[in-house]
């Protein structure tokens, strides 16, 4: 309602990166949640990089003299059927479930980022076609079709990360595609062709970096779903193989005792996929705030 | 009306055809012999052949595809080994079980996850909107296995409120008379409430673990969109013309706030299709779910390829009565 | 009228808790409404004048609060009243109608109905005869067939009909004062003038009184008995409508008067006094750009779909014709102005002529060039690209909002000219000391700069090569009348120093009148009349054109 000119609120010289950072900062101040979710960030990726060589046992060891053992001084987080160290197994395990979830998201932003932003730009026969795989896709409940691929293709970790990518290629496509749509007309692009910039031109530095922004919040929330999918697939035997330690098919292995109540096997795998995705969750909401303040949940 | 019902039909057709494509295709790229996936890990090369021979595999793909299509015209979806069925009687004798499920999970999560969301954004800052965001971040971020686990642990072993998870009856009880194969419904048609509480007390724990993954995406909308609804010039307009509150949030902001919760309706189905396969293992119960995981695990392929097709096809019809319902509920989608 | 004013304003201050701290938007207003009467608050964006309205209603924003003051309404303390009483009042005694018609209508629910709510909210109506009342409330605001009208949706109706509706809402239980915040706005002339026409018959003849909130002065003049000037928050003057035309005192109301496009008054007029007069204009060359037999199609939309035309029941419509065989020249060192409602085709002409939109047919000759043959697509790689430029309608969607000041207005020199580094950086330095942009503020970005800067911005990026051509899209729509004032008589400065021809495109009669030599009067994609502007605007001969100038509200001269 109240229209403040900007010479009220005189400011420095800044940069465009300079702008964005001094933004960053000042919403990670306000928002401890953020800054928070950035540093178990940084905790799950230390984990991953350097969290095998740290831990105190080999995941892979097995000792049935300590099989099902409760957590205590030695085993901070139990042993499982195998008399495996359960904490080792879990860090272990960060550097998988990461990395899967790090390059389906990579490969779907790169592959539906890209075809959505052609097919709303140009229109015509690439929105066509990209809407047509789109909505073949969508047909399916997501999970089931990575079910399906993944049953057809093999248990591989790539068919995991490529099932993964396929089944988020609508979503990333149709946020390109809406984003483009609407920048297409928006004043400063005709500006732009009327300074000579040729249409792939505009696309490449005038449309793509004002929507790699609200990409980057997607692609923070779609990793935590990666990793969700990638456990989920493991639970029912699709994915990841044993012996190898992926949280979803710890979580399988620790389901049969449950019931007789030794918890400490499926429990903390668990608690370990949900930290992570409330990580990403959490960040893929404080980057909104950063992106977009209008889109606040 | 009838119009518009033929035209959203119309593009479910494209979706069908697609869908078709796919399933075919994805049994076609099966790495290794495709013939011998079909006749199980322990089939001798002349079961081997004749199933080739059968599925017309050493024929060319369009003419594959044109014995796949017509076989599902007649409702052929092939043949499970583990139990020797035809599949598509084992997936409608299992499918009323995952329905009732499903359905019963659905209702909870818009029973609990549209009034919080409404609350939540009529008192923004206060206890409900807390609440409720620490369960939208919460329940998307817990897999719905872990959480299915979780429930099993606390209510079952530590609590024993639950009964064992074991199906959808317990040992004592047998099924009522089957007019829906709904237990709950027929348990009551039958005026059978021992059933009826058997049935229902199995079905509690993976009802509410389903219900919990739907609550936070539903949740989440409604509040977004409840917000976004009250923020509006024609609530502005309404409350300038001193309409009653009630009025303002259920006749002017409730209406218009729904609509992108319908909207949404289609993807929670798509999340609920999914987490429906992970609940059912984990509570062993007896649908279509289990099923192909079962199947899933003695490499039989046919009944996956079947609950994939079944899957998108239960999809695209309940998408395309979400699309009906908006069609309803918002007179702008009439004029096209 | 009594001595007792019906809405008495006493030392009024309004803040709002911002992420910068409190804001006072309004400081110690006074303002007073006596039964019947008719009162302008006028004022330029940041006034306060809105937020006035919103602390007398008491619907301000959840950041909003009253500070100070008081509000008395028909003797009652406003400010204390309980919420519930205050209900009552609002819609029964005081009333309010918003800019952007649509927008303040329920989008789902019919138009009677709306009506209704609002009838029976106030017990001015039961279940019964809700809706004979309501097509009754109907009829009064001149809506034609409203038994019929009753059962529309707002996405149905006219901009200008669901005004109507927003006005009908507001005066159907007969409130004693009306606050109407911007009611024309973004409404083309006619439908304004027959919108406040309907206003003012009503409230004059049920003896109301009204609040009417506005930037135009001649709406102002025209339909107010009394006008309050306000300016950042505070009230500056108040006086009778006919004296503060001819008379302002405070310096700031005389500023906003000379301001004012208004017959008689010439581009320096506008002005404060003291500024230098133009440089002679040159005598108009040969022709620069013409215009012959321009069309432009759309295929309407398929009704009945893919089914449908199966079945053959589709019928299959005539294309719509947004720009229908229109011709024109404009000569070296002319300016041509291109007037006409939305909707008329001026747009779609203007974007033809700058090559971002194909013809559907006829010819384009620039410079001896058949430029409509070249695809637009293509254009920006032309050499001719550089020699015609535009300045857009709306500064802050024009600008790239990642790009600083120096960037946009270098984009041009960089895409279409041979200049780098150091004397990139000047030659834009030169640019905006020519646009009487600020060196400092180059390395500023959209969101940091005022609509003003923004838009001078826009005019130094348009002329940095040098066009021989400028095509100007109601470059002046957004901004406040005295930065207007400034940037007309900027954009005339310039077209003189750089030697270049414009086609000036804008639905203000009274600023093209400023700026053109000549002026062409579009409708429904043809032409209706052109000529020389004095000829056009004071002896119109096409009836459109009459009809266009009766109904723009001025101020006395």
């Amino acid at each position: 309602m109240t229209d403040m000119p900007a010479e009220a609120f005189p400011l420095p010289r800044p940069s465009a990166t300079g702008n964005l950072l001094r933004h960053a900062r000042h919403v990670l101040a306000g928002n401890p949640v953020t800054a928070f979710s950035f540093l178990l960030l940084l905790f799950l990726v230390g984990c991953a990089l350097l969290g095998p060589s740290l831990v105190p046992y080999d995941p892979q060891a097995s000792n049935s003299m300590r099989a099902l053992q409760p957590p205590s001084a030695q085993h901070l987080f139990g042993t499982d059927q195998l008399g495996r160290d359960i904490l080792s197994r879990v860090v272990a395990a960060t550097r998988l479930d990461l990395g899967i979830a790090f390059f389906s998201v990579a490969l779907v932003f790169a592959v539906g980022g890209l075809a959505g932003v052609a097919a709303g730009f140009f229109g015509g026969w690439t929105d066509r076609i990209v809407g047509r795989l789109a909505d073949t896709i969508m047909a399916f409940p997501l999970f089931v079709l990575a079910m399906g691929v993944v049953a057809a293709l093999g248990n591989t970790v790539t068919n995991i990360v490529l099932a993964t990518a396929i089944v988020n290629f609508p979503l990333y496509a149709r946020i390109a595609r809406g984003e483009a749509l609407v920048r297409r007309e928006a004043g400063y692009v005709q500006a732009a062709r009327l300074c000579g910039n040729g249409e792939m031109r505009i696309l490449l530095t005038t449309i793509l970096p004002n929507i790699l922004p609200i990409m980057a919040v997607q692609m923070s929330l779609t990793m935590g779903y990666a990793i969700l999918n990638a456990a989920g697939l493991s639970f029912i035997g699709l994915g990841v193989r044993p012996p190898t330690p992926e949280w979803g098919i710890m979580v399988a292995e620790g389901a049969s005792f449950i019931v007789s109540g030794e918890w400490w096997v499926a429990l903390f795998p668990g608690l370990a996929l949900m930290l992570a995705v409330f990580c990403f969750n959490l960040l893929g909401d404080g980057l909104r705030d950063i992106v977009d303040p209008q889109r606040r949940t | 009306m009838l119009r518009i019902a033929l035209s959203r039909l119309g593009t479910a057709v494209p979706s069908l055809v697609g869908v078709v494509i796919v399933t075919f295709l994805l049994t076609r790229v099966l790495p290794g012999d495709t013939a011998s996936y079909f006749a199980g890990p322990v089939a001798s090369p002349e079961a081997i052949a004749q199933i080739k021979a059968q599925l017309g595999l050493d024929q060319t793909l369009p003419v594959q595809f044109g014995r796949y299509v017509s076989d599902l015209a007649r409702g052929d979806l092939g043949t499970s080994l583990g139990t020797g069925q035809p599949v598509l009687r084992e997936i409608a004798t299992r499918l009323p079980a995952s329905a009732e499920l499903t359905l019963c999970g659905l209702l909870l999560a818009v029973l609990v996850a549209v009034p919080m969301g409404i609350l939540a954004a009529l008192r923004q800052g206060s206890w409900v909107d807390h609440l409720c965001r620490v369960l939208t971040t919460a329940g998307v971020s817990l897999p719905v296995f872990f959480t299915g686990l979780l429930a099993v642990y606390v209510f079952y072993f530590l609590l024993g409120w639950a009964p064992s998870p074991l199906g959808r009856l317990d040992a004592f009880s047998s099924a009522p008379p089957a007019v829906t194969n709904f237990y709950l419904i027929d348990s009551l048609l039958a005026g059978d409430s021992e059933t009826f509480l058997a049935a229902l007390s199995q079905l509690a724990l993976p009802a509410l673990t389903l219900a919990l993954f739907a609550l936070a995406p539903l949740a989440r909308i409604t509040r977004a969109s409840m917000l976004a609804a009250l923020d509006s010039d024609f609530i502005r307009t309404a409350r300038a013309s001193g309409l009653a509150g009630r009025t303002v949030v259920v006749t002017y902001a409730f209406r218009n706030a729904m609509l992108p919760v319908v909207t949404t309706l289609g993807m929670v189905f798509s999340f609920l299709l999914g987490a429906n396969v992970l609940v059912e293992k984990v509570f062993a119960w007896p649908g279509i779910g289990s099923y192909a995981v079962e199947a899933l695990i003695a490499s039989d392929f046919a009944p996956v390829q079947g609950f994939v097709l079944t899957m998108a096809i239960l999809y695209i019809a309940l998408n395309l009565a979400i699309d009906l319902l908006y069609g309803l509920i918002d007179p702008r989608a009439k004029a096209g | 009228m009594s001595d007792i004013p019906l809405l008495d304003i006493r030392d009024l201050s309004v803040e709002f808790a911002t992420r910068r701290g409190t804001v006072r938007a309004v400081e110690r207003v006074d303002l007073s409404i006596a039964k019947g009467e008719t009162v302008a608050v006028v004022g330029e964006s940041g006034s306060g004048k809105s937020v006035t309205s919103y602390a007398v209603m008491r619907i301000l924003d959840r950041a909003g609060r009253i500070a100070e003051g008081s509000v008395t309404f028909s003797g009652m303390a406003l400010r204390a009243l309980p919420e519930s009483e205050m209900r009552d009042l609002r819609g029964r005694e005081i009333s309010m109608i918003f800019q952007n018609p649509r927008a303040a209508l329920n989008p789902i629910r019919k138009v009677g109905r709306q009506i209704e709510d609002v009838l029976r909210q106030h017990g001015q109506a039961g279940r019964a005869d809700a809706r004979a009342r309501a097509i009754a409330v109907l009829e009064q605001v001149r809506i034609a067939r409203p038994a019929e009208r009753y059962h529309a949706y707002p996405y149905e109706l006219s901009g200008g009909m669901c005004q109507r509706i927003v006005i009908a809402l507001a005066l159907a239980c007969r409130p004693q004062l009306l606050i109407a915040d911007e009611p024309t706005t973004g409404l083309d002339v006619t439908t304004q003038k027959s919108v406040m026409d309907l206003v003012t018959e009503l409230t004059r003849a049920r003896g109301m009184s009204t609040l009417l909130i506005t930037h135009d002065l001649g709406l102002a003049a025209t339909y107010c008995d009394r006008v309050v000037v306000m300016e950042k928050g505070r009230v500056v003057e108040t006086a009778g409508a006919a004296e503060i035309f001819r008379a302002p005192s405070h310096p700031y109301t005389r500023r906003l008067m000379r301001a004012t496009p208004r017959p008689g008054a010439g581009l320096r007029d506008l002005l404060p006094e003291g500024a230098a007069p133009f440089p002679p204009a040159p005598a108009p060359g040969a022709p620069l750009l013409r215009v012959e037999g321009l069309v432009k199609e759309y295929a309407r939309q398929e009704t009945g779909g893919f089914l449908a035309r199966l079945a053959g029941r589709a019928a299959p419509e005539a294309p719509f014709r947004a720009v229908d065989g229109i011709g024109f020249e404009i000569r070296r060192g002319e300016s041509l102005g291109l007037v006409g409602e939305s909707g008329c085709g001026k747009s779609t002409t203007s974007m033809m002529i700058m090559r971002l939109l194909d013809p559907t047919a006829g010819r384009i000759t620039f410079d001896g060039h058949d430029i409509g043959s070249i695809a637009a697509r293509g254009f920006a790689t032309s050499p001719l690209r550089r020699r015609i430029q535009m300045v857009f309608q709306d500064p802050t969607d024009s600008l790239n909002p990642r790009h600083s000041a120096a960037r946009a207005i270098s984009d041009p020199i960089r895409r279409l000219g041979t200049l780098r580094g150091a004397a990139l950086a000047s030659r834009v330095e030169e640019l905006a000391t020519l646009v009487g942009l600020p060196v400092a503020l180059l390395d500023r970005f959209p969101h940091q700069l005022s609509g003003g800067q923004k838009a001078r911005v826009g005019i130094a990026r348009a002329i940095a090569l040098d066009p021989d051509l400028v095509i100007l899209d109601e470059p002046t729509a957004a901004l406040d009348v005295s930065v207007q004032a400034v940037v007309l008589n900027l954009l005339h400065d310039l077209k003189l120093r750089l030697g270049m021809s414009y086609l000036f495109v804008s639905h203000d009669l009274n600023v093209v009148r400023l700026l053109c030599d000549r002026v062409i009067v579009m409708r429904a994609g043809r032409v209706e009349e052109e000529g020389p502007v004095a000829q056009v605007l004071e002896r119109p001969a096409a009836a459109y054109t009459r009809e266009l100038l009766a109904a723009i509200p001025h101020p006395p001269a």
